[in-house]
This record gives C-alpha cells, sequence and structure tokens, in this order.
C-alpha cells in the first residue's frame, strides 16, 4: 500500500521497499529516503519534542542544519542519539525512536513545562534555587539534570572500527551543488588534482530538490551526469557522505566519510567512519545556502517547516508534507515552493506574502497579510492570517512553509579569522574579511542565489583558484532570478515565537535578554541559548539578531554576529579517536626479550608506551611480593639478569664530544679516560635536576650516554638542541641508539663468571675494574658493548649487542648462568636493589630537584659553564633548611613507610605548617627484613639518626620512622668494586 | 600547520615539537661577563609577541633538526623556515 | 533588584516587565580611585571584592570587548583545590570555600555544582605522585580520597577496565571540586559589582598607560585617557601585549587550549574525571553536553582557535577510558588565550611602576581560581600588600629560584 503523503517521481526508487520501525510502529518507505522523508510519507509528523518545554517537533528542514527531528538511532550498543531523522539515510531494518519524554512521544508528560513557560523565561535559573544553599546539589540539579539534555547513549562500548586518512589535492571543493560541480568540471578537465567533497549522499545539492531544467536537462539529470563524468576522471575524487567539518591552518580541512551510516552494519572489515585530513593548495567553498525561518506566534507546530524544505520532501522525496500546504513568505522564492507543489497536485491553501508588490499565480491564492499564529496540538490545523487590510482569514492546512530568505552558508569562512558582511540586496551576511588561506567562496555560499549565477561562479572560481587560461567550459542554460526579498524577520507583537526551535528560545526571550542588558550578540546567545543547539544556530541566529538590533536601535551588522567554530556538523567522538583505543590507545614497544620473558610466564608493566617484564613469578608463589623478595635475594646472592634497554642511548662522536658532554652535565667530562664510565648529571637551564645515566668513553672521540627510560626523548631532544642551537660549531654528531642495542644487567656476586663464559676477552677485575667499558665481542665475534656499572650495588656490568641478538642473548645469559641459578628480575626487584642502594630514580629525579636535594651538590663544577650551574645558584634554591635525600625506616620494623607520606616531627604538629618531607620511593627490603624508603626531609643530611612521624592521612598511616642514610646497603660500596 | 622544512620541504607540524622563543638561542655566556640576572632573563621573561615571532621547533618525528620558524601568533601564517644551526651561526654561536 | 523565587513567581504574573539590566551602560568618568583593566571573570571579581569586602569607590573596569567574553566565558567549567605545593594549596583552597558561598553572596546561580574531581591513576609512581598531593590536601585541611577501581567503577561503569593500554589502578577524588557555569560567574560578579557603583566600561580598550617619574597616572583607551590613582590588570592571555605598553616583558607565552562540547545528552558523568595517561578530562553539563578537553596545542599563539591534531589527541584519550563515548557527536570546539607562566602558576603582585599591579600567568588553571583571584588582587590594590594566601605569586620569585612548579616542568611555559 502506498503510503498516504506518496507522490510520483522524485529521486527515490519506488522498486526497492524498506520496511524500518519508529517508536516501535513498523512503516515502509524506499531506497533514497531519509528517516525523515519516510516518516513524512506515511503521514507521521510528530517526531520529537523541544529541550526546554518539550513542545512536539516535526522537521523543520530537509538537511543537515535540522533542529528538531532527532531521534535515537539503531538500538544496543550502535544507538546513536540526536541523529538528524533529514539526513539519516533509510535501509531496511532501520528502527528509531524518538527522544527527551517521559512516556510516549504524543503524550509525553515533561510537555507540562510548556504550561509552566512563563516562570522557565530565559534565564530564569539564574534567579533562583539558591536556598538553602545545599539543595542545588541535592534537589534543584538532579531534577534539572534529569529533564534536559536529548537523547541517551547505550553507555555500551561502540562496537564499530574508525579510520583515519590523509588525502592530498590541488583544488578542494567543498560542496556539490550546481556551484561545485562546474568548479569540478572546471578543475577536472584541466588536470588538476581535484576533490569534491557533499554531505549528501546524493551529490548535486539543490539541483536535486528543484524543477527547473539545466539546459535540455533536469537539474537532477545534469547533476548525475555531470558527477558520473567527474567520477570517470583520474585526477577527481568525488566524495560524497563527506562533511567537510572544519578549515585549519594552511589549507588543512578535516573531513568525515561516513561509510556505513547508510548501512544496517558495516560490511565486514569497513569502518563506519573515516576521518579524513585532508592537504589542499586552494579550496572552493560551494556550501550553498540555508532557508531561514520567520518567527510568529506558535511557529513551531509540527508541519511548520522551511518551504524549501517543502520543495525538497516533494521533488526529490516524492513526498508531500500533507496534502494542503500554506505559505508564508517574505521573497519570490516562497512562491516557488507554492508553485511545485501546485504542480504536484497538492492543494495550496494560500501564499501570504508581506509585500504589497508580491507576484500572482493562476494557479493559487496570494495574500498580502502575515500569519499571526496557529493550531493543532500534535500538528499543524489550521493558521491564522491577518491581511494587511486587518482582516482575519483562517487557512485549513497541515503544513506551513516558511520563507525568510536565504542564509549563505559562510561557516567555514568563519574558521579562522574570517567575519562575514553584510547584504542588503539578500538581506544575509556573506562571506567577509580574511578567509582561511586559498579559499575562495562561489555560488550561493557566495550570494550568487540563481542556478545560471552558481554555474558561472563556480567554473569561475575553479579558473582563478588553478590560475587557468582560456574560455571557462560552456556551461547549460539556467534559470537566472534576481533575488526579490523584503527582510521581515518576525510579526509585529508577536511573544512565543520560535526563533531556536530546539532550545525554546523564543522572541520574548530575546526581548527579556535586552530589558535585562545581556545585549552583545554573545551574552544574548549565552543568556537565552539562543543558536547553541544542535544547528548551531544555522536556523535561528538571524532572527534573533534581527530583533536585537531593532531593540537596540541599531543595524544588523552593528550587532555583530557570533563565530561559527568547527565542527561544521556535529561530528561522532568515535571518529575523532580513530583506531586509537582499548589496546591500540598507544603503540606498544617491547623490549628485545619480551618473547623470552613472555615464554618465562612474566608479568609485564606499562612504562611509558614500553612494557617491561616486572617480576617473573614461579610455580607456587603466590603474591608479587614472594616473587619479588626472591629476584632481589637471588641476584644479591648469586647473580641476576634484567633487561635495561628501554634506557636511552644517544651515541656521541666527534672531537669535541668531551667538551659537549661538560656542557650538558654538570660534573666534568673532559678527563675522563678512554674506556671509562662516569656517572653524569644533568641540569635544565633553570638550575633543577633533568635527568643521570652514565657517559661511557668507548674513544677519545666517543661517548655513549645513557638516560633514564622516562626522559630518553626529552634528553635527546635537549642534547641536540644545545648541539644545534648553542654550540653550532663543535664537532660532535649524536644519534639515539635506544633500539639499537639490547642490553641487558647482569648483577651479582656471580655476574662476572657468568659473563667469562660469553665474553670474548678477559673481563676481571685487574683487566676491566668497577666503571670500565668497552667495544668487545661476545660468542665467538659478535660485536658487543660491555660497561662495569651498577644499579643494584652489586658486582655488575651491563653487556649491549645489536638489538637482533637481543633474544640470543639472553638465552646465552640464562645458559650460561644455569650453573649459578641465575634468576631473570623484573623492574620491582630493580627498584627494591635501587632503593637499598639508594639511587634516585624518577620519582625524586621530579623535576623540582635541585643537585642539593639529591645530595649531589658538589657535582656542580664551578670550574666551568655548564647548562644550569648558573641558575641553580638562586638563593630559592640554596636555602638551610633545603630538602636532602635521607633514608627512612620504620621504628617497628612490621611498619610500612609507603611513598607519597609526609614526614612530622615526632612530637609536634601533623598539618601542612610543619611539614618537614615526604616519602618519594618505598619498598620492601628482603635483605634487611623490614620496608626502607627514600625521601627528601629538611636539612635532612643533618637530621640522620632522628625519629620521626611518618604520616599518610589518605590511606591511613601513621608511623614511627627513623631518618637514616640513603645507603641501607653496602655503603661503602664495596661489592661493586669487587 | 605546515612547515616549509629548508631540508625536507613541506612537513606537517605534528611531526614536530615546539619549544619557544627563538631567543632561547641567545644563551647568556658566563666566561663574558654574563650574570646570574641574564640567565634570569633569558630563561625567564619573553616578548609573547601578538605576530611576528621566531620560534624554535625539532623535527622529532623526522631528521632532528632544529628550526627557527618565523610565524603569526595572530594569523599562523609562517614567512620563513630555517636551520637553527644557521641562525645560531649568524648571531655569532660557534663553541 | 533582589532576585529570588519568589520575585521570578512575581515577574511571571505580571509579564515580566519588572527585570532591570544586569548593570549599567556608563560613560567613562575622568578619574577613578582604581581602575582593573580586563572584564573577566578575575577582573570583575576584583571589582566585586573592592567595592565589597575593601569598601573602595570610585571603581571602573575596563573591557575591551564584552565582559566574560575572555577565558570565563570559554572554559571548561572545573572549580577544584587539589594542588600540592605550599604556595598553591592554601589559596586554590581558599577559592573553593569562597565559590561554595558565591551565590548567596552576589545573589546570582552560578550553579556551583560540588559533583567531585576525579583523577584517574595508572601507574605504581603515578599513584606515588598522587598520595603525596593527597597528603599534602588533607593536611591543610582539604577533602580527599584514594578510590579503588572498583569504587570508581560504581560511579563509572562504562569506564574502560577491560581492555585499557593504560590500567587503571584507582583515582585521587576530591568530592568539593566540581563545575559552575562560567558565565554566571562573570554576570554575577559584575552585577554585584555595578550595584555597589563600580563602573563596568564594555568597549573600551586600553591602548597605553600614561607613566611618569615612575608612577602610573591612569590609561590611554579606545574611548579617551582615563586618570586612575591605581590600575589593576587582569587580562589573562593578552597579558604580554597589554604590559608591553609599561615597557614590560613578563615571564609568561600566550598558547591556546581547546575546548569541547557534545550534543546535549541524558546525564551519564555524574562528576568531573581526568585520564592520567593521556590528554582527557571530561565532565558533563547540567544541560546535557559532554564537556572535555586536553593539552594546550603547545606553540605560542593569540588566535582563539586550534588545530586537528589537538582535536584528534583529545577524542583519542576519551575513546581510551570511555570507548562508549564513540556514538556521541562533537558539537562545537573553541580556543582560549592562556596566560601560561614559566613555572605554571600565577603572579598577583605589584609592577615597579608606582600605582601599577599585575594579575595573571593563570594557564589554564584560571576559572578555578576566580573568586580567590578577584579577592586577592583587590586586598593586594587595596592595601598595598598581597593577601595572606598569595604571598608566593611575586614577580621577583624566578630571579630568586623560588618557583611553584606543581608539574615539575621548568621554565617551560608549553609544559605545565
Amino acid at each position: 500500500m502506498t503510503p498516504k503523503n506518496r507522490l510520483d517521481g522524485g529521486q527515490i526508487d519506488p522498486a526497492i521497499t524498506h520496511e524500518f520501525r519508529f517508536d516501535g510502529k513498523s512503516y515502509t518507505g524506499h531506497a533514497g529516503d531519509t528517516l525523515a522523508s519516510a516518516l513524512l510519507a506515511n503521514g507521521v509528523r510528530l517526531m520529537g519534542r523541544s529541550f526546554k518545554y518539550h513542545r512536539p517537533r516535526g522537521v523543520l528542514t530537509a538537511g543537515s542544519e535540522e533542529p528538531n527531528a532527532l531521534v535515537e538511532l539503531r538500538s544496543g550498543a550502535r544507538q546513536e542519539p540526536n541523529t538528524r531523522a533529514t539526513t539519516a539515510e533509510l535501509f531496511d531494518g532501520l528502527v528509531a525512536k524518538s527522544q527527551n519524554r517521559i512516556g510516549s512521544l504524543r503524550f509525553d508528560l515533561m510537555a507540562v513545562n510548556d504550561r509552566f513557560s512563563n516562570f522557565l523565561t530565559a534565564g530564569f535559573y539564574y534567579k533562583t534555587f539558591m536556598w538553602p544553599a545545599a539543595f542545588w546539589e541535592k534537589i534543584y540539579e538532579p531534577i534539572i539534570r534529569k529533564a534536559a539534555g536529548l537523547g541517551s547513549l547505550s553507555l555500551l562500548d561502540d562496537p564499530d572500527v574508525y579510520d583515519k586518512g590523509f588525502l592530498h589535492c590541488d583544488l578542494l571543493i567543498v560542496g556539490a551543488g550546481p556551484a561545485g560541480l562546474s568548479a569540478a568540471l572546471t578543475a577536472g578537465r584541466s588536470g588538476a588534482d581535484v576533490i569534491i567533497a557533499d554531505e549528501d549522499f546524493r551529490m548535486g545539492g539543490r539541483l536535486n530538490s528543484e524543477t527547473f531544467s539545466l539546459g535540455d536537462q533536469s537539474g537532477a539529470d545534469w547533476a548525475a551526469a555531470t558527477v558520473a563524468e567527474l567520477a570517470a576522471l583520474p585526477n577527481v575524487r568525488v566524495m560524497n557522505r563527506t562533511t567537510i567539518i572544519g578549515a585549519f591552518d594552511h589549507g588543512i580541512y578535516g573531513a568525515v566519510e561516513r561509510v556505513s551510516d547508510h548501512l544496517p552494519t558495516p560490511l565486514d572489515g569497513k569502518p563506519r567512519q573515516v576521518l579524513w585530513r585532508i592537504y589542499t593548495k586552494q579550496t572552493i567553498l560551494a556550501a550553498g545556502a540555508i532557508e531561514r525561518p520567520i518567527a510568529f506566534e506558535n511557529n513551531d507546530r509540527p508541519g511548520i517547516m522551511l518551504a524549501s524544505a517543502l520543495r525538497t520532501y516533494a521533488n526529490r522525496y516524492a513526498v508531500a508534507a500533507d496534502r494542503r500546504v500554506a505559505i508564508f513568505t517574505n521573497n519570490d522564492d516562497g512562491h516557488r515552493t507554492a508553485a511545485d507543489l501546485h504542480a504536484k497536485g497538492i492543494k495550496i491553501a494560500a501564499v501570504v506574502d508581506v509585500r504589497a508588490d508580491a507576484p500572482r499565480s493562476h494557479d493559487f491564492e496570494v495574500l498580502h497579510g502575515q500569519v499571526i499564529d496557529t493550531k493543532g496540538r500534535h500538528g499543524l490545523t489550521f493558521a491564522e492570517v491577518r491581511l494587511e487590510s486587518g482582516d482575519m482569514r483562517t487557512l485549513e492546512c497541515g503544513a506551513l512553509g516558511m520563507a525568510g530568505g536565504w542564509n549563505p552558508n559562510v561557516h567555514l569562512t568563519c574558521h579562522q579569522r574570517g567575519r562575514p558582511a553584510w547584504n542588503d540586496a539578500l538581506a544575509a551576511f556573506v562571506p567577509g574579511g580574511v578567509l582561511p588561506v586559498g579559499m575562495t567562496v562561489a555560488g550561493a555560499a557566495n550570494g550568487d542565489m540563481s542556478t545560471a549565477g552558481a554555474l558561472r561562479g563556480g567554473a569561475e572560481a575553479a579558473k582563478r583558484a588553478l590560475g587557468l587560461k582560456g574560455k571557462l567550459p560552456t556551461l547549460p542554460e539556467a534559470e537566472d532570478a534576481p533575488v526579490n526579498i523584503t527582510p521581515f524577520w518576525y510579526v509585529e507583537g508577536c511573544s512565543r515565537a520560535w526563533l531556536d526551535q530546539q532550545n525554546d528560545v523564543t522572541v520574548k526571550d530575546v526581548k527579556l535578554s535586552h530589558q535585562e542588558g545581556y545585549r552583545s550578540v554573545e551574552h544574548l546567545k549565552r543568556y537565552t541559548t539562543l543558536g547553541m543547539a544542535t544547528d548551531q544556530g544555522k536556523t535561528s541566529n538571524m532572527g534573533g539578531l534581527a530583533i536585537m538590533a531593532e531593540l537596540a536601535g541599531k543595524s544588523i551588522p552593528e550587532v555583530g554576529t557570533t563565530i561559527f567554530r568547527p565542527p561544521y556538523t556535529p561530528t561522532s567522538i568515535g571518529v575523532l579517536g580513530g583506531r586509537a583505543r582499548g589496546q591500540a590507545f598507544h603503540p606498544k614497544r617491547l623490549t628485545p626479550s619480551h618473547t623470552w620473558a613472555t615464554e618465562q610466564g612474566a608479568i609485564f608493566v606499562e612504562v611509558g608506551n614500553w612494557l617491561r617484564a616486572q617480576w617473573f613469578p614461579r610455580a607456587g608463589e603466590t603474591t608479587w611480593r614472594e616473587s619479588v623478595d626472591r629476584e632481589v635475594l637471588a641476584t644479591r646472592k648469586s647473580v641476576g639478569v634484567c633487561d635495561v634497554t628501554t634506557l636511552g642511548k644517544v651515541d656521541v662522536q666527534g672531537t669535541d664530544a668531551a667538551e659537549f658532554l661538560n656542557k650538558i652535565y654538570c660534573n666534568g667530562f673532559a678527563k675522563l679516560a678512554v674506556g671509562r664510565t662516569r656517572y653524569g648529571l644533568m641540569l635544565r637551564e633553570d638550575g633543577i635536576a633533568m635527568d643521570d645515566g652514565t657517559a661511557a668513553r668507548l674513544a677519545d672521540d666517543h661517548f655513549v650516554v645513557t638516560t633514564t627510560t622516562a626522559n630518553a626523548l626529552s634528553v635527546y631532544r635537549h642534547m641536540e638542541f644545545v648541539r644545534q642551537c648553542l654550540y653550532p660549531d663543535m664537532d660532535v654528531q649524536l644519534i639515539s641508539t635506544t633500539e639499537a642495542w639490547a642490553q641487558y644487567a647482569v648483577a651479582g656476586p656471580n655476574s662476572r663468571k657468568v659473563l667469562e663464559k660469553l665474553v670474548d676477552g678477559d673481563i676481571s677485575n685487574e683487566a676491566f675494574p668497577f666503571m670500565a667499558c668497552a667495544n668487545i665481542t661476545v660468542c665467538g665475534g659478535l660485536r658487543a658493548r660491555l660497561f662495569r656499572i651498577s644499579f643494584s650495588g652489586e658486582l655488575a656490568y651491563e653487556i649491549a649487542v645489536p638489538t637482533a641478538y637481543g633474544d640470543a642473548l639472553i638465552r646465552k645469559i640464562m645458559e650460561a648462568g644455569a650453573e649459578y641459578d641465575i634468576t631473570a628480575y623484573g623492574t620491582e626487584a630493580l627498584g627494591v636493589m635501587r632503593i637499598e642502594k639508594g639511587h634516585a630514580a624518577g620519582n625524586e629525579l621530579n623535576g623540582t630537584t635541585t643537585a642539593a636535594n639529591l645530595g649531589m651538590g658538589r657535582m656542580v663544577s664551578k670550574a666551568k659553564d655548564s647548562i644550569g650551574s648558573v641558575l641553580s645558584e638562586r638563593e630559592g634554591l640554596n636555602r638551610a633548611d633545603d630538602l636532602r635525600q635521607v633514608g627512612i625506616k620504620p621504628v617497628d620494623p612490621a611498619d610500612p613507610v609507603p611513598a607519597g607520606a609526609h614526614l612530622m616531627k615526632a612530637d609536634g604538629p601533623v598539618d601542612a605548617a610543619h611539614d618537614q618531607g615526604y616519602v618519594t620511593s618505598a619498598c620492601y627490603s628482603p635483605n634487611l627484613g623490614h620496608s626502607i624508603a627514600l625521601g627528601f626531609l629538611k636539612d635532612g643530611a643533618n637530621r640522620l639518626g632522628e625519629r620521626m612521624r611518618l604520616v599518610s592521612p589518605l590511606t591511613g598511616v601513621n608511623v614511627d620512622v627513623e631518618i637514616v642514610s640513603a645507603h641501607f646497603i653496602d655503603p661503602e660500596g664495596e661489592r661493586l668494586r669487587a | 600547520m605546515i612547515i616549509d622544512h629548508p631540508l625536507l620541504g613541506p612537513r606537517d607540524s605534528a611531526e614536530f615539537t615546539y619549544k619557544g622563543d627563538a631567543r632561547l638561542i641567545d644563551r647568556p655566556d658566563p666566561e663574558k661577563g654574563a650574570t646570574a640576572h641574564d640567565f634570569y632573563d633569558y630563561g625567564y621573561l619573553r616578548d609573547n609577541p601578538a605576530g611576528w615571532h621566531e620560534e624554535l621547533w625539532f623535527h622529532e618525528a623526522g631528521d632532528r633538526s632544529w628550526l627557527v620558524v618565523t610565524r603569526n601568533t595572530l594569523t599562523h601564517e609562517i614567512s620563513k623556515v630555517e636551520l637553527a644551526r644557521d641562525v645560531a651561526r649568524s648571531r655569532g654561536r660557534s663553541k | 533588584m533582589r532576585f529570588s523565587g519568589l520575585r521570578v513567581i512575581k515577574e511571571a504574573l505580571t509579564g515580566h516587565k519588572g527585570w532591570t539590566p544586569a548593570w549599567r551602560d556608563p560613560e567613562p568618568q575622568a578619574h577613578y580611585d582604581i581602575i582593573i583593566i580586563g572584564g573577566g571573570g578575575h577582573g570583575l571579581a576584583t571589582a566585586y571584592y573592592l567595592a565589597k569586602e575593601f569598601k573602595q569607590k570610585r571603581i571602573a573596569v575596563l573591557e575591551k570587548g564584552w565582559i566574560g567574553g575572555g577565558n570565563v566565558g570559554r572554559n571548561t567549567t572545573i572549580i577544584r583545590s587539589n594542588y600540592l605545593l605550599d604556595g598553591n594549596e592554601p589559596f586554590y583552597e581558599m577559592s573553593l570555600k569562597l565559590w561554595e558561598g558565591l551565590e548567596q553572596d552576589f545573589n546570582f546561580n552560578a550553579m556551583v555544582s560540588q559533583r567531585g574531581i576525579l583523577n584517574l591513576i595508572h601507574s605504581d609512581a603515578q599513584r606515588d605522585a598522587f598520595i603525596r598531593r593527597g597528603n599534602a590536601m588533607r593536611l591543610n585541611g582539604v577533602d580527599a580520597e584514594m578510590l579503588t577501581t572498583a569504587q570508581i567503577k560504581e560511579r563509572y561503569p562504562y569506564l574502560n577496565t577491560e581492555d585499557a593500554r593504560f590500567p587503571i589502578k584507582g583515582g585521587l577524588a576530591q568530592h568539593r571540586g566540581g563545575t559552575v557555569r562560567h558565565d554566571a560567574v562573570a554576570w554575577g560578579y559584575a552585577r554585584g559589582a555595578d550595584s555597589r557603583g563600580v563602573d563596568i566600561i564594555q568597549n573600551c580598550e586600553v591602548t597605553g598607560f600614561k607613566i611618569e617619574n615612575g608612577k602610573c597616572l591612569g590609561v590611554e583607551t579606545s574611548r579617551g585617557f582615563i586618570g586612575a590613582t591605581k590600575v589593576g590588570c587582569a587580562v589573562a592571555g593578552s597579558s604580554s601585549r597589554l604590559m608591553a605598553h609599561a615597557n614590560m616583558r613578563l615571564p609568561i607565552e600566550s598558547h591556546v587550549l581547546q575546548a569541547f562540547v557534545s550534543e546535549g545528552l541524558k546525564p551519564v558523568m555524574p562528576g568531573v574525571v581526568t585520564f592520567g595517561a593521556g590528554h582527557f578530562y571530561c565532565s558533563q553539563s547540567d544541560k546535557g553536553g559532554l564537556v572535555f578537553g586536553g593539552d594546550i596545542d603547545g606553540y605560542n599563539t593569540y588566535a582563539q582557535r586550534g588545530n586537528l591534531p589537538v582535536v584528534e589527541d583529545v577524542c583519542e584519550g576519551g575513546m581510551a577510558i570511555f570507548p562508549a563515548f564513540g556514538r556521541a557527536r562533537l558539537l562545537r570546539m573553541w580556543g582560549g588565550i592562556m596566560d601560561m607562566s614559566m613555572d605554571g602558576s600565577p603572579i598577583i603582585d605589584k609592577t615597579h611602576i608606582d600605582g601599577l599591579y599585575f594579575n595573571g600567568g593563570w594557564c589554564y588553571g584560571g576559572f578555578k581560581a576566580t573568586p580567590a583571584s578577584g579577592m586577592c588582587f583587590a586586598h593586594l590594590l587595596a592595601r598595598d600588600a598581597p593577601h595572606p594566601n598569595a604571598t608566593a605569586y611575586r614577580f621577583d620569585r624566578f630571579e630568586k629560584g623560588l618557583m611553584i612548579d606543581e608539574k615539575g616542568m621548568g621554565n617551560q611555559p608549553n609544559l605545565h
């Protein structure tokens, strides 16, 4: 059965029928329909509720500017709130629900708000709900919050995939109406790389909605033929369902292609949407224009819509919004709508024109007057007309078209510094100010409102943009009607006349805003919420502006305009996130021993983007502490191995390498002998510790610098800054080799014995003493580097081989160490051992600590200039009671000494004013049998042995502690020299 | 934004890391009598102009060049891109 | 006029004829005791407290555009006092306390909503740092609570804990933190100041200072010279441009911070959540929009707009923790110019010029500071001495090495 309002013709495919459900009821439509057109075809006018008063809402438009007909599309995890029925393509099985209602859409209980509208005027909430103060969060706000909002999220994880990509072109054309298509033809035939994008699924823009011809073709046919020609050109990319969301700097545009939104679910492997970043040299904005409504009493009933939308529904979708239609217009275009509808067999109740000189028609009545009120609870039934003569007429009609003139779609011209300029002839803003680099505007978007003008304007713009010589392509004959308009914004004396239909902003609210002094455009917008709906004011701003201008006794351009911001239409957060979610949020960096560690059942931890083995549980171990304690004890007793590849490595080469290190480290490196390694502390220029590590001198002109894992990138960047910007003539080259070398720490009294089995050559204490370094070979010739450095405090080495051999080396080390029960240890055991040894790490190098705080003040060489040395001398960084790094242990060995706890005097007050310091790093020391910690304490160097109180009110800790040396184990350093 | 790298041609600014005013090249020299106050001025005070600004960008995801980019802070227009090393030399920096 | 529920009812029943302008539109006078440059939140709050708490007279606020058009009108509306350092915590707690009584104080409902703020924790080191911070708050008498992941899931069941690249290991909550209807803050202060005689002069751009013998005598403006005994500057992102007229260079760079709002949605976010392993924080406005943001774009700019990479970065962060938000739509994005200081903390101090005072360097944290900033700046202007809670916010702290660096990023503003 043909739905009651379905007409013949149009660009739908009557051969393909789609069944769909709206609010649980089944309907049918056709391929080529939108949800809105299919609902209208079925006689459904009521599609939603407004935001504040819950007034019944039907479609206002036939495009992406739709503020009213918003639905929850699809169900389950794919539920998509606030979807515009006017752009949702119909597919078989589509399910949609109306939103923002309690009860059914027809009998929304929240519609009671409308009864109280006089109390709920603009900004009423700023004046009340203040007493008693505690009631806001408990009573008022929850009620307001629940009532507010439009659609609902399912709160299930979005199951779809989103992609991102880059495109490059000579010319981007935004919009595929007559101007865009003629621009694309001109540019495409010239051989330039062209992208033409349109948000619609069917390209052609208004050509699909109009009845006039281009040459001997219908507009729609010409558009289809042109699109086909463009699509066949290898240098043209035709992108439908693609919205240009924003114009960013230097010719970069954001575009969202809706790949699968017209399908029940994305096809296998296809994304739902794609975010394209389009890099273009030139851009033609041919985004057309949007018709604007007229404000009159009760102009918001379902059935009242833009006249051009009525035309689109009839001509493109073969749908009559109703069989009896009236038009209210201030310009000739309203009459065009009436003529088109009449031709489709729709009864025109009358055309009401505010102008005395309105055109006349044989086909329908034209009244000189104004629509002053309407009736119809859930949809329009009657329109009240006051004729110029003063007589009243009641028009029976189920739809009313408002033709208030057209606003060029200047949105993208404003994304940078463009500010629209007023055009009196059109009574509208046209592009103005400084447009985004490389942008020109053509067609209706530029105020060229006729089809012929758009075709010509598009072709000329393409020619200009690309610097083409020669004639324009031959363009088809098309209508070239002038714009005849008398500005008319609202009916005198109206009050509940809607400007922003979604947010329920009426003429009365604008008047109140003016009365209360909120008169600048921005104040008006913020006070009344005018233009803050999901259409961002595309259908509402002009009316509000015009009324404010009149109240303020100014012209519209004097009042100004609010600024359009990206995105052009609301854009899913999913597509902006792309693939970067879940485990793919950030890339994972895996260490060379990762495969091996996985085989061992290691537990991994995120360290920046790295995954590092945190500990290696063994059968029977039930807590992480058991594993970690074992790893620490085994290492200190015999030997352990740990992957330390993640530490940053920078190769420094050149005749000035030593002098360069003298600049970047606060301590001296010039005299470091070849074959020796030295600990280095790097300061920022502001004198605060930046990073620490070692520098090994492999040759006179060759050092290997290590950094902490966390700072590998920033230290390298800093070193390049010093090299290129501060000392450009130093003969020194840097390269980050973090990924080039797999590096393992082999630590413990038996570490030498293990390595002796692998290293080709003598590594006895005499040949290779503490802090030695060398290029060596292992396993009979594989090049390697060996450093005798120790983070654990044990006799220890770090051995590095090219990364490709990292996996082999860890297996070799484990094999060689088997007879010594070698133990792999992870970052936890590494941390325990460095705390036991009192080595500073990330928690201590927290960006606010100085060398002095770290107990390394004397390392800052006075004999040379280095980065940070001067500013480290400032008085504020050298106070007598400055923080010093100390060790902390509990008085009762059973007590914890948790990181983040604060130190207080043993018997003083416990508050911020008496804060003495804090714990930076803490662990359980299996060697000592109790918890230990490092921390910073005021004047700490002079307080060893002091009993203090350690408090963590946040976690409920309050224990007695003793301040001790930070070197809990082997304070003399005998083990590492063994 | 697009930065026209003097060696590599136009590159997306997302490949770069920003540091700040190119005046940071002009580090005072304590060996030539620069004082703590000079370092304070160097380290902390900025012209922060609304208009043309010479600034340092590091091609972190590229060739690791530090560049001096002359960019307008009102419009984001870029008028000049130079290797910081050349700029440093031209300002008398050496070793 | 006093606002109340009764008043709203009375006006509704009598055609809303009684409402009067929230502030006057006066012509500038020839001379004021105190001129505040900048009709943003901080400037208006300063004027309000000068008149109300410090009983000052003959005060004007000069605004180059429309009041409330700077960062108070373009932020993500969050208030909190979860700071670590001595120089900051008492100041921000004072601010939060002022927020708690603000609406009754200035008789304007700014919808101060203490719905709580939650900083997610993703690593052990981060937990250590947050415990230290939470303890600093508690030791200052400020509320703070460590929440377990299970407790967080109760409030945010759709939080991605199952497939998180950076696992969520709990969170630091400040339940007294929350959100405020940002525009209403500017309007409430403006209305309160105006009713106490302060002249709020819009469309009046300061183009220079009149400085003679080291003393500031007034300001040149687009509406002529206006004399003043004292001039206070509170212009946030425009600080360097303004103070250049007094030949001052500041420890400040101007950067853009983008912010985002989604279409209106039925309530899903009870409080404010910040992601600790990416750049994303989010709350939901009373109107239903998800209000969210992330990192600054990172380059000097005075353009109130940002670029796509940061938009993507923020939404990636959002999708990482709230994958259910994928089907919500971003409605609008905008940018505000941040006066990023060299240590991430503000300056409220006299300048070296007699009679010229400065308030700025708020980075992206100025909104929550609005009441305390106004109170402390008013104190400084009225009494010529810093407020006890703002003694650390001195110009000379950089030269003396007394930085207040919460994040430990040093003298690089875009890292704070």
